[in-house]
């Protein structure tokens, strides 16, 4: 890390204290109506494509007897099962792993420096590809994953798709491949942002490994990784495309998860109000994430 | 004795390194690896793929066959390649435009004090894109974009410019305030400011943005699958859907068509990587 980054990554806190207290009586600042016109063009995507469309959403799926048709169905409880285990394994064993991997591309290798772009490439592979790849990987005896067992353990691998728990399972690994580098660069981006004295200081006083990782990493990191893991959250419980490409919601729709059965039910139901209830559900759960995630943002930036 | 065991400690350590590239080369490389195997095999039609961990004869038909659109279901190939670029460059380039105003105006101006105002773009996470799909082809019908690739730019921008603009306001932190004001007093308009000042330095993190917003179209999928229906209009990632769908679509026609879709983001994010771990990462850690 060459110098001037190290004043980057240590300078924006003694910076904002002075700028703070420089601009709480804003002076020369530009006028009101130049930054509403800054604003303009987003506010403007943001009524257009965001509020319209909730609220659109909303009325749509009004009717409380579209919620008691939904409880009434098995299908929809079981379905919420699988989007909260899609949601909090994926999530969470992806969050922890990238972060764990963050600090192992941090080693100052070679061999280790040379592995980050190939490790990058599943996020800049468009996800269509990926998943339909991991589709064929996995359909069984003609699959490329079975094909290596049976060649190379002379086992006959499962039959992925027919197994409610093996499809599921297979769904969250093709989503951890997927999404897992883009986290591992922002919290690699995050540790190259602390300064190197703290490690320095942390190896003086005979911190490291796991106690380094627990009193130095975690605290520092604690907020970053808390502010990525709310807004993957968020992302994953909207994601269609992975179990729609994947096990494609097999065997028969057990592996579905709130947006795939959202959109079975608006687009091959032709039950548009019930695809809109059953994603609008989701909702208690997403609207304290969101006030979480705006919480989070907030101490950071007053402990700034 | 205590030097011996640190140094067998180091060749643990890395020892246990060397294995986990080699499991991580072998985990990121897979998926890829059993495109290009579909990919390589002669056989048009249904394909036996029983126990075959490597092409017994492999050959670059398919790839043919795809790049002079010489079957029916990749017949408007380059068209739909032209459309998903379409599509990528324009979510890149809005998202950057709306974002770095946005965060111009959110994080430099007086608006900078607003709360409410740096919040409410997170609102729209609060509904994920696809659960609001729905409501939206009702949406396009009324705004009269059903079946344009200007609705799907549009889903795009909606949901990448949040991220953007949490991400330029992080970076935007590390810009000196200082520097804004000595340009006032010296007279200059908000927009001289935002192109000489702000735009200038911000380079790495709105490389770091647009290289987001290119890849969130180039991966997004349930927006094209829906509101996209003439072939004319269709993109390549609905057109591999397509086969995936139909049941006796050639495989190793698809996987070729896959393999071409992917190059260009992997082209363009990799000769933009430089910027991107300085854009992401600064900012990242206060607190």
């Amino acid at each position: 890390m060459s110098s001037v980054q190290q004043v980057l990554a240590a300078g924006p806190g003694a910076l904002n204290r002075l700028r703070r207290s420089v601009w709480r009586r804003p002076r020369h600042g530009p006028e009101l109506a130049w930054a509403i016109a800054f604003v303009a063009p987003y506010a403007a995507v943001f009524l257009a494509f965001v509020v319209y469309p909730i609220a659109y959403g909303l009325w749509m799926a009004r009717d409380p007897s579209l919620y008691r048709e939904l409880i009434a169905n098995p299908l929809y409880a079981q379905t919420v099962v699988n989007t909260a285990l899609f949601v909090g394994l994926g999530v969470n064993v992806k969050m922890f792993l990238a972060l764990l991997l963050s600090g192992f591309f941090m080693r100052r290798r070679w061999w280790i420096k040379a592995l980050l772009p190939v490790y990058i490439l599943p996020w800049a592979l468009p996800s269509i590809p990926a998943f339909v790849s991991f589709h064929w990987m996995l359909i069984g005896e003609e699959g490329f994953v079975d094909s290596v067992l049976s060649a190379v353990l002379g086992i006959g691998g499962p039959l992925w798709f027919r197994d409610r728990w093996l499809a599921l399972g297979s769904n969250i690994v093709a989503y951890i491949w997927k999404w897992m580098p883009f986290w591992t660069l922002t919290f690699y981006a995050g540790r190259t942002a602390i300064p190197q004295e703290i490690y320095e200081a942390a190896a003086v006083d005979g911190a490291s490994g796991y106690r380094r990782f627990a009193h130095v990493i975690l605290p520092l990191l604690g907020n970053l990784y808390l502010v990525c893991t709310l807004l993957s959250t968020l992302w994953t419980i909207g994601d269609f495309t992975t179990v729609s490409l994947v096990s494609e919601g097999a065997p028969s729709y057990s592996t579905d998860v709130l947006a795939t059965l959202g959109i079975h039910y608006a687009f091959e139901g032709a039950q548009p109000a019930l695809g809109v209830a059953a994603v609008m559900s989701a909702l208690p759960v997403l609207i304290p994430i969101v006030i979480l995630l705006m919480r989070a943002l907030q101490t950071r930036e007053t402990q700034l | 004795m205590l030097r011996a065991r640190s140094r067998l400690r180091r060749v643990l350590i890395e020892g246990s390194s060397l294995v986990l590239v080699v499991a991580l080369l072998v985990w990121s490389l897979t998926p890829v690896y059993n495109m290009l195997l579909i990919a390589l095999d002669p056989d048009e039609g249904d394909i036996e793929f029983e126990g075959i961990i490597w092409p017994p004869n492999p050959s670059l038909h398919s790839f043919h066959a795809v790049v002079t659109q010489g079957y029916w279901l990749v017949e408007d190939f380059w068209r739909q390649f032209g459309n998903s670029f379409f599509i990528g460059l324009m979510t890149m380039f809005l998202t950057v435009l709306i974002g770095s105003l946005a965060s111009f105006a959110l994080g430099r101006t007086r608006l900078r004090q607003s709360w409410l105002l740096g919040n409410a773009p997170l609102v729209t996470y609060a509904v994920p894109t696809s659960f609001l799909v729905i409501p939206f082809t009702r949406l396009m019908a009324s705004y009269d974009l059903s079946n344009t690739l200007w609705a799907i730019v549009a889903a795009n921008v909606t949901f990448a410019a949040p991220y953007a603009i949490l991400i330029l306001r992080q970076y935007a932190t590390l810009i000196p305030i200082e520097l804004d004001q000595a340009a006032w007093v010296d007279g200059a308009s908000p927009v001289q400011v935002y192109r000489r000042i702000y735009l200038p330095l911000m380079t790495p993190a709105l490389a770091a943005v647009g290289t987001f917003a290119l890849l969130l179209a180039w991966n997004e999928y349930v927006y094209q699958y829906v509101l996209l229906s003439s072939t004319r209009n269709m993109t390549v990632a609905v057109a591999i859907a397509q086969f995936f769908n139909s049941d006796e679509a050639p495989l190793n026609y698809m996987m070729a068509a896959a393999l071409i879709y992917s190059l260009p983001p992997i082209v363009i994010f990799y000769a933009l990587r430089r910027y991107m771990a300085a854009g992401l990462t600064r900012g990242a850690l206060k607190g």
